[in-house]
């Protein structure tokens, strides 16, 4: 473990991206095979299924730390973190490390794992000799370890960066290693290292191409400014943009699989297309977008939450809330990785696949316009279709590895904006606790306010700072660590979509709110009115 | 004569012009004009400019008419002295703060109240350490009162400095540490002695507190001033620099800095991380956790009154623990 803590502490320690990467490569060129998996797996964001719950360790810190439990929320509240409260009411800096010893993967699979089989009292007594016996810097590494991910500032990119330079290999290659379920073992780590990559898991996913938005702000592009930063029309491929859940379906070796943009497997959320996945070739994958879609036309987002949460759906859930996946890119075929292939040529695969489909399976249709003034109209029509606006993806461009700027291009519409009046606030976590950042909005119905959205981001850090003052001397109420304020500050807050709802208060959900800007210049009665909001319905 | 009604009114009560004191005719660190000012402390929070006389204890004295103006009217009284204001005796006490910091003492001849200022008790050698002065009312600060703020010794951090300074040192970088320009900064300068006699950089701003803390005799690493003009490689040096200057143009000349800061918000990661800096050291000029427990112990007042960071949740313990506890802001509506 002591190379390990070291590793995280030197990665928490920097903010170099290079200086990371160089810690990582020190920390794999060193470590047996076993640690190099466990590190990978944890380093990229990874975590144990769940050990103890959370409740169970913190009523162990109340008793341990001989503090009530008010004091104890209150500084958890304010710490942001339970790994690192734990550290610091427990730990001493000086204390012996026992663990120094033990190599991170005999800790995780001989100490850490066996807890979640046993009962409560005896992980209680393991837990608590830890907390007691390690010094600060360990004790907070196996409480990260416990309770979560580690979170130390590096993507699953820069853990491949490091890993590609101990192997050798190309960076995309590990990265396509790393993707999907795998378990962090000796093997696994010799096989992500390995020349060659004979016994490649068949469920494995490719990592996804991102796109970029083409513009810093809705609206800020025009026909004109397109043509200038983009080129001729005909270059691009343009599909509508839809508003669902981004998923890979593999098929191969007689089986499907569908994975999130998340890498997580759910193909037991959507069974229908699992099913209807049946009907394609043998080494096929496809990208696309889960939308839930009833009479030819895509429903609300709150429909396909519904579905989202539920790995066995019932017949009533899914006849209520129909899901299809919408095909756009082609990256397997025949059992062929084809993402080098020019997008037109995976374009006209993929349509010669798409006159198989089952019913479940649509194919993205192409928008055709003459010049991009005439896309600029047709985006108009947006919000009807809902759509959130245009995808723009470069003809001849091979499919990217993560954001690779310059061949995908998200053209949104503008969202809708209301101004509302912030009612509570709620300090955030890890590089924001101690620092309210969360807030609630509320319009006006009739004489009362009512909350419609929570917002979380879009101010500057001078504004969160600003902010964080005015609620502190403006509190009006105190529950745990969240404060209802004087009803003063308007903002305006953006969104994309609108839809009834009976499990709000207002009769409304918003779709992805955020806060666009702090109207110091309106007075909370110029805030908006309910009636305004189901107006946009 | 003094009417029962006024007797029962508090000594000390927290107004616009700061602690105020109607029965000795003066304001505790006002931060509005008024006539007689008492100084617990030269940082720009407690000593503003526009009283039209101050008093301070003597070792802030240079400080505060450095910070305020050599124009100032101000007076120095020797910690421990009794000086008689209206009808109230004051003395200043060592805060252990900073350098020339005190608690001031007021009573009226029935009760003593003691306002802390800012205050620690852990060690420091650039100042007198803080003095416990019992009384009946005790008006502390209460920064980092919560249990996750305990400092490590201050001479451990030290060391940690000395060994990220070596370090980056090794990797041919400038290490350049963000310390409050009065009293951190000092601080860290003397408590690094113990591992090195070699030059630091200052801030101009750092420079010339440091210059006084000299002249008071306080023994630190000899340090030189970042010049504007002149074109220096850095690589490998300390530099001591005030927090304002993280991302100023001056901050162009560390080619490939590294930055740490200290600060006792530096205990909790995502402080640290929110601010951007590479490093975090934990030192703090003020009473850690248990440092306000013990004193609050220690000065065995009936009532205690805290101000600043986590005061509520201060009070709620105390209350719980059966001791007379207020918030202080909470008494300008009595």
């Amino acid at each position: 473990m002591r190379e390990f803590i070291k590793l995280y502490h030197t990665l928490d320690q920097t903010n170099s991206t290079r200086a990371k990467v160089a810690a990582m490569v020190n920390y794999f060129n060193a470590a047996d095979p076993a640690d190099i998996a466990w590190a990978t797996f944890f380093l990229s964001g990874r975590r144990l299924k769940r050990l103890v719950s959370a409740s169970n360790l913190r009523r162990w810190l109340v008793e341990a730390s001989e503090l009530p439990e008010w004091l104890v929320e209150d500084t958890y509240a304010s710490v942001g973190d339970l790994a690192e409260t734990i550290a610091l009411l427990l730990a001493d800096r000086n204390r012996p490390d026992a663990l120094s010893n033990v190599s991170l993967a005999a800790f995780v699979t001989e100490s850490l794992k066996p807890l979640a089989a046993l009962d409560d009292a005896a992980q209680r007594d393991l837990v608590l000799a830890w907390w007691r016996e390690l010094p600060y810097n360990a004790c907070y590494i196996v409480n990260k370890l416990m309770t979560g991910a580690l979170r130390v500032g590096v993507s699953q990119a820069l853990v491949a960066s490091a890993l590609s330079e101990v192997a050798g290999l190309p960076r995309p290659v590990i990265l396509h290693r790393m993707m999907g379920h795998w378990s962090p073992s000796r093997e696994f780590a010799e096989q992500l290292l390995a020349e060659d990559d004979g016994a490649a898991d068949l469920s494995r996913p490719y990592p996804y191409c991102l796109a970029s938005p083409i513009e810093s702000e809705p609206g800020a592009m025009t026909p004109e400014l397109m043509e200038r930063e983009l080129g001729v029309v005909d270059d691009w491929q343009v599909e509508w943009k839809w508003d669902g859940i981004r998923a890979q379906l593999i098929r191969r070796g007689g089986n499907s699989y569908l994975w999130s943009r998340g890498e997580e497997l759910i193909d037991a959320q959507f069974p229908e297309l699992i099913e209807a996945s049946a009907a394609l070739p043998e080494g096929t994958v496809i990208d696309g977008e889960i939308l839930a879609w009833r009479d030819d036309a895509p429903m609300p987002f709150s429909a396909l939450q519904r579905r989202i949460g539920r790995k066995k759906p019932g017949k009533k859930t899914l006849s209520d809330y129909p899901v299809i996946l919408r095909a756009y890119d082609l990256l397997e075929l025949d059992g062929s990785d084809v993402r080098e292939w020019p997008l037109s040529k995976r374009r006209a695969e993929l349509e010669s696949l798409a006159e198989h489909f089952p019913g479940r399976l649509h194919l993205s249709e192409v928008v055709v316009a003459d010049d991009w003034a005439g896309f600029a109209r047709l985006r108009e029509s947006s919000r009807e279709r809902r759509v959130e606006g245009f995808m723009v993806k470069r003809r001849d461009a091979s499919y990217g590895t993560g954001r690779t700027r310059g061949i995908w291009w998200k053209w949104k519409i503008e969202p809708h904006t209301i101004d509302a009046v912030m009612l509570y606030a709620q300090a955030g976590h890890g590089r924001h606790a101690n620092l309210h950042t969360d807030y609630t909005f509320a319009v006006w119905r009739g004489e009362d306010l009512v909350p419609v959205a929570k917002a979380y981001s879009g101010l500057t850090n001078a504004e969160i700072d600003e902010l964080d003052k005015w609620i502190r001397k403006h509190t009006r109420e105190r529950f745990g660590p969240v404060r209802s304020v004087e009803p003063e500050q308007v903002f305006e807050l953006a969104f994309e979509a609108i839809a009834s709802s009976t499990r709000h208060k207002s009769g409304v959900a918003l779709r992805f709110p955020r806060i666009r800007r702090w109207r110091r210049d309106l007075a909370p009665a110029e805030a908006d009115t309910l009636e305004t909001l189901q107006g946009l319905l | 004569m003094i009417s029962p009604r006024q007797n029962d009114a508090p000594l000390l009560k927290p107004g616009a012009a700061g602690l105020a004191c109607e029965r000795g005719g003066f304001s505790i660190d006002p931060m509005r004009p008024c006539e007689l000012a008492l100084i617990t402390h030269a940082h720009a929070d407690h000593a503003r400019r526009g009283a039209a006389r101050y008093i301070a204890a003597t070792p802030s004295v240079p400080i505060l008419k450095h910070r305020l103006g050599d124009d100032i009217c101000i007076d120095g009284v020797d910690y421990g002295e009794t000086i008689r204001l209206g009808d109230t005796d004051v003395s200043f006490h060592p805060a252990g703060h900073v350098l020339g910091s005190a608690q001031i003492a007021v009573s009226d001849g029935a009760t003593k109240w003691i306002a802390t200022g800012d205050f620690k008790r852990d060690p420091d050698p650039t100042c007198a350490p803080f003095e416990v002065v019992p009384c009946d009312t005790f008006i502390s600060e209460a920064t980092f009162a919560l249990p996750v703020y305990r400092w490590p010794p201050a001479s451990e951090v030290a060391h940690e400095i000395h060994e990220w300074w070596q370090a980056n040192r090794k990797a041919g970088r400038p290490s350049v540490l963000f310390c409050y320009a009065f009293g951190k900064a000092q601080r860290v300068l003397a408590e690094l002695k113990a591992y090195t006699d070699a030059s630091v950089w200052v801030h101009g701003a750092v420079d010339e507190i440091t210059e006084l803390y000299r002249a008071a005799g306080v023994s630190m690493l000899p340090t030189r001033r970042v010049d504007g003009r002149e074109k220096r490689d850095y690589a490998g040096e300390l530099i001591i620099a005030p927090p304002g200057a993280a991302g100023s143009r001056w901050m162009r000349r560390f080619r490939d800095s590294l930055t740490g800061f200290c600060s006792g918000w530096m205990q909790v990661r995502g402080n640290r991380r929110r601010r951007g800096y590479d490093r975090g050291f934990v030192l703090s000029d003020h009473a850690d956790w248990p440092g306000l427990l013990r004193t609050i112990d220690e000065v065995r007042a009936q009532r205690i009154l805290l101000m600043h960071g986590h005061a509520d949740t201060l009070v709620r313990l105390l209350r719980e623990r059966g001791v007379d506890a207020g918030v202080l802001s909470e008494l300008r509506d009595a």
